[in-house]
């Protein structure tokens, strides 16, 4: 049954099929709008408390090519919010789990799961979504899918190209707070731009843990920081908060320095929550999260409407409150700023070469340019000159050439200097002359 | 405002969605702002700072030697550690030469407010540096993490003097022995 049939879409077609006052001046109404429901393709990131409401909104919503990754497997302690998975599911894969409840329950929807860590694909995997939305814990992995979608932007003669962005919607819930927030990479604020909005995480004083503890969280990082890397109970190995031997002897010091220090609170769940960072999770703070970054992939995907501009925030601990808000871009933001830029230059130029055009040009005038570049993905420094002990070991690298360096066309140099506050980034054109 | 499909259907070539692990061609924001972080130290005279690898820009040593002070003439070892989370976290920080200090314990636990609670991403690598000099200049009894020492050095400064020194030679001190640690 098509979208255009089904009654359960009904209320859809009373957006798609008419125009509006607030429709953007692009959007076309009628079966173009329906069509580009089912062309969407759009990647959920993380299947947990966000990601089950979103691909059940999006699913709901008459999206039907839907891409699910998760690397967890279901714990018990997800069920009562994560409604996709049952008792019988524990210990499987969330996204395998969600994208098979959403294929049996809703007809024509077409959910792929991926059992993954998102730095298990590379750019050609992203680049094939039309949307990217993600319901994350972690500021790592934001961080990450931030660079990627950054990294697939593609600029000819410094102008961006338009079809090279992938939209990111990133929510994300702590308890009663939340926000959605939409990235057009490129153009509208990145997760970076805005890295010093996210709360830092709770760090104690460590004279406070050592000597003059009060909470039982101190008695618990007490235990976890000092005593557990110097009694190395179960050997050499970190401490790992999924080990149940692991946060039981955690749980049994913590309490007994508890008793001296006359602290009442300890308890097993406690210590996990502190070993962890376990943030209480609100089963309808998910539900309002998701469902605004639902309607954002909508109006992104149909054109029907401008999507939010570009942040919204929402808190229901004291009655309801909510705030759109227009983040702006960081002009100094190490992923966003810099438009990479072309240097011309000759497999046959030595490195000392490339930097004393640096030092030298009109437009760059730099100082002490430090070159680094990525080879798979891991930092090659070519030449730093402010740190000695760098300077030394890199210095052969001067009278190299590039060929001899292993650079190739199209390769990234950063170069960082005391002239700018942001890193440049530079594309070698190789088989030209310098400049 | 961006169009997705009109602009998607110039664009196909991307559509297999190859499965094939990589990493963007673009260092990580963690990477580029260490680098920029490195590339601008601006070090006192009494510390210098030690890559064992240069392309690894997320471990290295730097060392304190105080010119001034209760520990003029050691030479301490610390040892960073920069996640891929920087700077949303700050870097791990252990010192690696056993030293008789008010907010440094046995361990090498440092006690240093931007290390943990005071932490902020717009500090840098320089800014740690200076910290951890200031700790040799100034320890701080009001938070110690070595308690005996911080007890000696807010009772008796003479003592805590002649204790530092007794460890810097290489000593016991309290029922410890401080390996040598004079430059």
């Amino acid at each position: 049954m098509s979208i255009e049939t089904n009654i359960s879409f009904n209320n859809l077609r009373k957006i798609l099929e008419r125009n509006g006052p607030f429709c953007h001046s692009d959007f076309e109404c009628g079966e173009a709008a329906f069509a580009t429901l089912s062309q969407c393709k759009v990647l959920i990131v993380g299947s947990g408390g966000l990601g089950c409401e979103l691909v059940k909104d999006l699913a709901l919503m008459g999206f039907t090519n839907l891409h699910l990754i998760d690397m967890d497997v279901i714990e018990l302690s997800n069920l009562n919010r994560q409604f996709l998975f049952r008792q019988k599911d524990i210990g499987k894969s969330k996204a395998e789990v969600a994208a098979k409840f959403i294929n049996e329950r809703i007809p024509g929807v077409k959910v792929t799961p991926y059992f993954n860590k998102i730095q298990d694909f590379g750019e050609d995997f992203y680049r094939s979504f039309h949307v990217i939305v993600c319901g994350l814990d972690s500021i790592v992995a934001r961080r990450w899918m931030n660079g990627m979608v950054i990294s697939l932007l593609e600029y000819e003669d410094s102008i961006l190209d338009q079809s090279s962005i992938k939209p990111l919607i990133d929510g994300g819930t702590e308890g009663f707070k939340g926000s959605a927030r939409v990235i057009l990479p490129g153009i509208t604020p990145c997760i970076e731009c805005t890295l010093d909005l996210f709360p830092p995480q709770v760090n104690f004083p460590l004279c406070t843990i050592a000597n003059t503890p009060r909470l039982p969280e101190h008695c618990i990082e007490y235990v976890r920081i000092l005593q557990w890397p110097k009694e190395k109970p179960f050997g050499d190995i970190p401490l790992d908060g999924d080990e149940h031997t692991h946060v039981q002897w955690v749980y049994e010091k913590a309490l007994e320095r508890a008793q001296q220090y006359g602290i009442e609170g300890v308890t097993y769940r406690l210590t996990q929550g502190v070993i962890k960072h376990i943030i209480p999770a609100v089963a309808s703070t998910n539900a309002v999260i998701a469902a605004a970054c639902a309607t954002e992939v909508f109006k992104l995907a149909t054109s029907c409407c401008a999507p939010m501009n570009n942040s919204m925030m929402f808190n229901d601990v004291d009655g309801i409150y909510s705030h759109t808000y227009e983040a702006e871009r960081n002009e100094n933001c190490p992923a966003c700023s810099n438009t990479p830029q072309d240097l011309f230059c000759s497999i046959d130029d030595k490195l000392e070469t490339i930097i004393n055009y640096l030092k030298e040009s009109p437009k760059y005038q730099m100082h002490s340019p430090g070159i680094t570049t990525a080879v798979d993905g891991k930092n090659k420094t070519l030449y730093i000159q402010s740190v000695a002990s760098i300077e030394e070991k890199t210095r052969p690298n001067l009278k190299k050439t590039l060929r001899e360096l292993g650079l190739e066309n199209g390769q990234m140099l950063f170069v960082a200097d005391v002239t700018s506050p942001n890193s440049f980034i530079f594309v070698l054109k190789i088989g030209n002359n310098l400049g | 405002m961006i169009k997705l499909f009109s602009l998607k259907n110039q664009k196909k070539d991307g559509e297999q969605g190859s499965i094939r692990a990589g990493n963007p061609k673009r260092a990580s924001a963690a990477q580029l702002r260490i680098t920029k972080d490195i590339n601008e130290l601006t070090l006192p005279k009494t510390c210098n700072i030690d890559f064992a690898d240069p392309d690894d820009l997320l471990n290295f040593k730097l060392i304190i030697s105080p010119d001034e002070g209760f520990y003029k003439g050691g030479k301490f070892v610390f040892s960073f550690k920069v996640s891929s989370n920087y700077p949303h976290e700050p870097p791990k920080v252990k010192c690696e030469t056993m030293v008789y200090h008010p907010n440094i314990d046995l361990e090498g636990n440092v006690c240093l407010n931007i290390l943990r609670e005071d932490w902020k991403p717009v500090l840098t690598i320089n800014s740690i540096v200076y910290g951890l000099q200031y700790l040799f200049l100034e320890p701080n009894p009001e938070d110690p993490l070595n308690k005996e020492a911080a007890e000696v050095l807010q009772n008796n400064r003479r003592l805590f003097e002649q204790n530092v020194r007794k460890a810097m030679l290489g000593g016991v001190v309290g029922n410890t022995y401080f390996e040598r640690c004079l430059k």
